[in-house]
């Protein structure tokens, strides 16, 4: 993949991290302390599943910086540099990382079915790699110890492995529609 | 989020795509922590203001935040059934303001301009590796295809609405993935017939016009 078609593909995902936002806006509850559960991060495990470690990095990383221009692109409209002093911190900075566990654990996988490949590489990037941050950022954040901020964050639990099977879901019908373009594959 | 430059000579217009970025960086790290209804509906009033200094434009610009506002007004709902409608009204005003604030820049914002204005801002990115030029490029077409992309959400899903009577929801992922990886090679192809990225260096350096790019 030449260069340029790299970079037209890392901003491509970004735009479509940014309509997911739109698409099913974020939910805030009680438990998590502001921290709200949004289909986006289907859209970043997505990134890293479909680019690879370092463009599914990029491209989140690219996603982040527009946010911080000010631009609304995360779910609920959100924008700007202060959502960098909300409790979900944890989870914006965990996003890029996610994503590039997601496309190691792909390019690890690159021989197995992609339905599979794409439900492990997402639970441990999404989940295993995603979580740590996420609790880190609400205990300082919120100011709660790290096991009560733990158990806040196991409300997102049940939405992210649903989100998942939706991410391999999505990267299968992809496989039919568009092999070529799973670059983590490549 | 709108797709398309509005043009015209405006108030909004004239203003450099840098002090309309500041600005907009300066109000949403100003608005988060703000939780008084009062406040936040000045803002919402001055956005509104604004709109209104656009003219005959403000039609268009209402009329592209449509599918925005559902997302307000449902937040909206959500908050008075499951919290307090205090705690919805907050969100939504803020919510709006920023959404109105961010869409007159990017309307009446060329997107050279923008462009431009990112570029010296990236310059340090330049240390590890990354062109600022790719870099600014790369945020401009992420920031032009969103709208895009929405609505090409939104038309999948009046289509899956017409099929089955129901909203589409999850289902509509794959196909806007489709869309946007398609859109992408075009764009990629569009590129490339320009010479690509780095085909046009702002500032060419003599003889360097001479060689063959790839």
């Amino acid at each position: 993949m030449t260069a340029d078609r790299s970079l037209v593909h890392i901003a491509i995902h970004v735009a479509v991290i940014s309509a997911l936002g739109y698409y099913l806006p974020a939910f805030t509850t009680p438990f998590t302390g502001s921290v709200p559960i949004t289909a986006q991060t289907l859209g970043i495990m997505l990134a890293g599943v479909m680019l690879g470690p370092v463009r599914g990095a990029l491209a989140v990383l690219l996603f982040l910086l527009i946010v911080a221009l000010g631009m609304p692109l995360l779910s609920g409209g959100r924008g700007g540099i202060g959502v960098f002093f909300l409790p979900s911190v944890g989870f914006l900075v965990g996003f890029p990382v996610a994503a590039f566990v997601c496309g190691l654990v792909m390019q690890a996988l690159k021989r197995r079915p992609v339905f599979p490949s794409v439900l492990v590489a997402s639970m441990v990037g999404g989940i295993l790699a995603l979580y740590p941050f996420g609790i880190l950022g609400i205990s300082l954040v919120a100011g709660k110890p790290l096991w009560e901020s733990a158990v806040g964050a196991l409300v997102f639990l049940p939405g992210d492995i649903l989100k998942c099977f939706g991410t391999a879901l999505v990267a299968s019908a992809i496989e039919r529609g568009r092999p070529d373009a799973i670059f983590s594959r490549q | 989020m709108i797709s398309s430059y509005l043009p015209g000579r405006t108030f909004l217009h004239r203003i450099g795509a840098g002090w309309k970025l500041l600005a907009l960086l300066l109000v949403s790290m100003v608005l988060l922590p703000v939780d008084s209804p009062l406040v936040l509906a000045a803002v919402l009033a001055c956005a509104l203001g604004l709109l209104a200094s656009l003219g005959s434009g403000a039609g268009t610009v209402l009329r592209s935040l449509k599918p925005v506002a559902f997302v307000v007004v449902f937040i909206l709902a959500l908050h008075g059934l499951f919290g307090t409608l205090e705690a919805g009204v907050i969100v939504a005003l803020r919510l709006a303001s920023l959404l109105l604030l961010a869409t007159l820049i990017t309307l009446t914002t060329r997107l050279d301009d923008m462009l431009d204005t990112l570029t010296p801002v990236l310059r340090p990115v330049a240390l590890v590796g990354l062109s600022e030029r790719r870099l600014a490029l790369a945020i401009a077409l992420a920031i032009r295809f969103t709208p895009m992309l929405v609505d090409v959400t939104r038309q999948l899903n009046e289509a899956y609405r017409a099929r089955s009577g129901r909203n589409g929801h999850v289902k509509l992922v794959a196909p806007l993935c489709l869309h946007a990886l398609n859109a992408a090679d075009h764009i990629a192809e569009a590129l490339a017939a320009r010479g690509g990225v780095d085909g046009c260096p702002p500032e060419s350096t003599d003889g360097e016009e001479d060689k063959v790019r790839r």
